[in-house]
């Protein structure tokens, strides 16, 4: 295996009158709101889900708040719920689904491709109103009295009983879906039909590979709780019974198609994650990624296996026994293709001249505690120990350790190493790394004493809870403040750094792909002419050639 | 150009220029025509079991003409059909799957 | 060196750049920026279309199921709300949906060989086509709503056996819902016939460029099907 290092890049010194780029190329507001360049599309989301991100994080503290103490004295019980719906819903519907897709996948994906821009520009732009659309029903149902039903809006709860505005919020989730819905529809059209001259599929970053698999996803589960919703806001609006036992329907239909959407959905939060780790782990191992077609079509198995595994969310809601056990079974399989990708990264690392910089800080986390959620998903897809440890604190942390120990750490990975290309600065380093070990030792302390105290018996959604599970509890808000203001401190260096950070260059990691082949950040349709390209994915020696080659034509 | 991108591949540079016959198009509706009233002559029948299958074969019949023929797959490259044919397939997962739960729950574990 | 330091000039040194800009030379006036040519704007729109009629397929497919599963629940309430059902209109109906389809097909073909007038014609046809099966639908539902078979509070079943009648709403739910949003399709796909109308009779079609009445086409015979499985399922139950 070739390694190169840092000096081999060709480095071409910035000029000083910065050249126009996507960001000055026009000014005004309108022509942000107007926009049809995914580059400047990417940016609004980043703007978006960045605030969205904080309001849902601004519940998760309140409830890690109200657990300091077991009497349950700060909030009601009432407003308990509120905050946890609230929590689960902005964090999964606004922040986790988008994130990844529609800030780094929109910014990138062309891009990587050599494309001038998305193959439906238009709806692409249509795509962010969309999704401002249903975030504001989110944010006006928080300010007019909040929905308690949780994030998995179960029948007949939400339809019969609830008082809250529960019509309101599905609505909002409603319209975000087809928020997705375009940006994977865009993705899959972009993939097949814009890539330059040269690209073949196996010559595509694994990132695109990742987003692809995203994408069907997307597209195919995104529809069927497009669907789930209507019927849900059908019964409440029309006080019928689709899903109410009493009025002769199945509470588990509404709990089926929901989970039919909302299993894969997990995948479309974590399979963008692993395709931001991959590039990073290339790029900092100076190495081509171990395996690289296992780790490609692993990414096609998990967005397939994801589909057949639905039901264990059901296995104590009264399915069948048959069913349940091929359900445990399917569950089972998803873990080899996640381990096949942990194993390749591992093995891409291995004796490599690993350069620790922030976004390798973050990838090592992730792979550690992505690891961590995976095999605790496996005792839960296991129906006995599932039964035990069911909507107790156990699921609370297996969940969090990959949604946040996985994609918000991938997330905060590949915010920093695009960073250079999409503002054209450096964000300060020590800084940076601090903020990484921040996040890692805040995010375990938080989520570790879940996973002691929901197996001893805390279950989960309740304001109040027994003495003696206290210090645990303690201990798990302790860690929030302590994640709290890792999360805090990139907003104020990133923000710092827009302006005043180091100025980048083309290329300031010596990485490959054709991201870093265009300026910092690029100019408006990405390349001056349509690039060529003749060198497999991560293969540094070609690729340098390739540049130092076409440099002195 | 040497280097050729996927769409090239499949359809050659310039759209894709085939154009259905006329007799083909009108060909297509009569049949249509004629399932339209097998079905409903069908379902005036009483078959047994065998009505709402003999209905549902007509119901893909018909469905796959118009795809194939109407909707123009059967000139389409590879990828479209790999694209409806997925379609289908997905939503015979939620159909299978969700039934291996209602249909199996009566069966006795012991 | 590069005139402009900050790039890389990517373009294969061996690419003649006498054949790139030959195929430049002509921009088409539809022809997007972002796409090399006409071709590969059409591969990316139909492409477009056929995913999007596959979150189409899922999204019925969900309600699909839910008939499916209910159906089994209440084999005896499905065929008594089928028997409340015209079958006369809804064959009717079909053969006019499927004659839709036909103008439409024939509306491509006559896009692609450059016959400006009978492209307009047809999609007109269309449009009256797709009006009238809308408005027998709404003479149907004007009925069932008078007879009392709208669910919710106005459900006021008084032919069935109060046995059947919950099950009959249930099955009414199905009907309204389905026939409902295919209807909502429908008006969609008018109110797209329109606007394609107007763009026909300025003449912006012609055999080069013909793909946004294509998936127009798409779009329109997606409808069509789901009313071949809604028709035998909702109106032909033995």
């Amino acid at each position: 295996m070739t390694t190169t290092t840092l000096d081999d890049a060709p480095f071409i010194e910035p000029s000083a009158t910065a050249p126009r780029n996507y960001i000055n190329d026009e000014y005004g507001v309108l022509s942000w709101l107007l926009t049809k360049d995914h580059k400047r599309i990417a940016l609004l989301y980043l703007f978006s889900v960045t605030t969205l991100f904080f309001v849902g994080g601004f519940f998760a503290f309140m409830m890690r708040l109200e657990l300091l103490t077991p009497e349950g004295d700060l909030f009601t019980s009432d407003t308990y719920n509120k905050f946890f719906t609230l929590h689960g819903i902005v964090m999964i519907f606004f922040f986790l689904i988008p994130a990844i897709p529609a800030v780094l996948g929109n910014f990138l994906l062309p891009i990587m491709l050599g494309a001038k821009d998305l193959a439906f520009p238009k709806l692409n732009l249509l795509s962010w109103y969309i999704y401002i659309v249903g975030a504001t029903f989110g944010v006006v149902v928080i300010i007019t009295g909040g929905v308690d039903t949780g994030w998995t809006f179960y029948t007949p709860f939400s339809t019969q009983y609830s008082n809250t505005h529960v019509f309101a919020t599905t609505l909002g989730a409603f319209i975000t879906g087809f928020s997705s819905i375009l940006t994977g529809l865009n993705f899959i059209v972009t993939t097949h039909r814009m890539r330059a001259p040269g690209l073949t599929w196996f010559r595509l970053p694994l990132f695109v590979w990742s987003m692809y698999a995203t994408s069907v996803v997307i597209v195919l589960a995104t529809p069927v709780l497009a669907m789930t919703l209507v019927l849900l806001m059908i019964e409440r609006g029309l006080h019928v019974g689709i899903f109410d036992p009493a009025l002769g329907g199945d509470p588990l239909l509404y709990q089926h198609l929901f989970w039919f959407y909302s299993h894969p959905a997990v995948y479309i939060m974590i399979l963008p994650g692993m395709a931001v780790i991959s590039e990073c782990v290339a790029a900092f191992t100076r190495k081509k990624i171990f395996g690289y077609k296992f780790v490609a079509f692993s990414s096609l198995a998990i967005a397939l296996l994801g589909f057949l595994v639905w039901a264990h969310h059901l296995f104590v809601a009264g399915i069948s026994v048959y069913s349940a056990m091929i359900f445990s079974f399917l569950t089972m399989l998803v873990a080899v293709p996640s381990a096949v990708k942990v194993f390749n990264w591992t093995a891409t690392m291995y004796r490599a001249s690993v350069s620790w910089q922030t976004p390798m800080l973050y990838v090592l986390g992730f792979i550690g505690l992505f690891t961590i959620g995976g095999v605790t998903g496996l005792f839960l897809a296991a129906m006995g120990i599932d039964v035990h440890v069911h909507d107790s604190y156990f699921v609370v942390a297996h969940f969090h350790y990959i949604m946040v120990g996985g994609t918000v750490m991938a997330y905060m990975a590949g915010i920093h190493y695009w960073w250079p290309k999409i503002t054209g600065r450096m964000y300060p380093e020590w800084w940076a790394r601090l903020s990484a070990l921040l996040v890692f030792v805040g995010f375990n302390l938080t989520f570790f004493p879940q996973f002691l105290v929901g197996y001893v018996g805390m279950p989960r959604r309740y304001h109040a809870y027994a003495p003696e599970f206290q210090v645990l509890n303690v201990l798990s808000t302790a860690g929030a403040t302590v994640l709290a203001a890792g999360y805090i401190l990139p907003m104020i260096y990133l923000a710092w750094s827009w302006k005043f950070g180091r100025r980048a260059g083309p290329n300031p990691w010596g990485a490959v792909g054709l991201e870093w082949a265009t300026s910092s950040p690029p100019p408006k349709e990405n390349f001056l002419e349509t690039p060529v390209v003749t060198w497999d994915a991560y293969d540094y020696p070609a690729f340098l050639k390739a540049m130092r080659e076409t440099q002195n034509a | 150009m040497a280097h050729k991108t996927d769409y090239e591949d499949h359809i050659g540079h310039a759209p894709a220029h085939h154009v259905t016959s006329l007799a083909v198009y009108f060909g297509i509706f009569f049949l249509l025509m004629v399932l339209t009233v097998l079905t409903v002559a069908a379902a005036r029948v009483n078959l047994g079991v065998w009505n709402t299958p003999i209905a549902m074969a007509i119901a893909i019949a018909k469905a796959t003409a118009v795809i194939l023929w109407f909707m123009h797959v059967i000139h389409s490259p590879r990828l479209t059909w790999i694209v409806v044919i997925v379609s289908f397939l997905w939503l015979g997962v939620l159909f299978v799957l969700t039934f291996a739960d209602y249909l199996t729950r009566h069966w006795s574990m012991y | 060196m590069p005139s402009n330091p900050t790039y890389y000039n990517l373009a294969h040194p061996g690419t003649t750049e006498g054949e790139e800009h030959a195929a430049h030379e002509h921009h088409h006036p539809f022809l997007q920026h972002h796409f090399e040519d006409l071709g590969q704007q059409h591969a990316a729109s139909t492409l477009g279309m056929w995913l999007f009629l596959t979150t189409e397929i899922l999204f019925f497919g969900a309600f699909f199921f839910g008939y499916a599963l209910y159906r089994n629940m209440y084999p005896e309430a499905w065929r008594a709300g089928a028997h409340h059902q015209n079958w006369v209109l809804g064959t009717a109906n079909t053969i006019v949906l499927i004659g839709s389809s036909l103008t439409m097909a024939l509306a491509v073909w006559a896009a692609q060989t450059n016959r400006r007038k009978l492209t307009t014609l047809l999609l007109a046809l269309t449009l009256i086509l797709g009006t009238v099966f809308l408005g027998v639908k709404a003479y149907e539902y004007n009925e069932h709503i008078h007879e009392g078979f709208f669910p919710g509070s106005h459900y006021h079943n008084v032919v069935d056996s109060p046995a059947l009648r919950p099950g009959v709403q249930l099955f009414m739910i199905f009907y309204f819902g389905m026939t409902g949003m295919h209807a909502v399709h429908m008006i969609i796909g008018a109110g797209l016939l329109l606007y394609f109308i107007r763009r026909a009779w300025r003449g912006d079609f012609g055999e080069e460029y013909y793909g946004p009445i294509e998936v127009m086409g798409l779009y329109w015979h997606f409808v069509d099907i789901v009313w071949i499985f809604l028709f035998p399922l909702l109106y032909l139950i033995h």
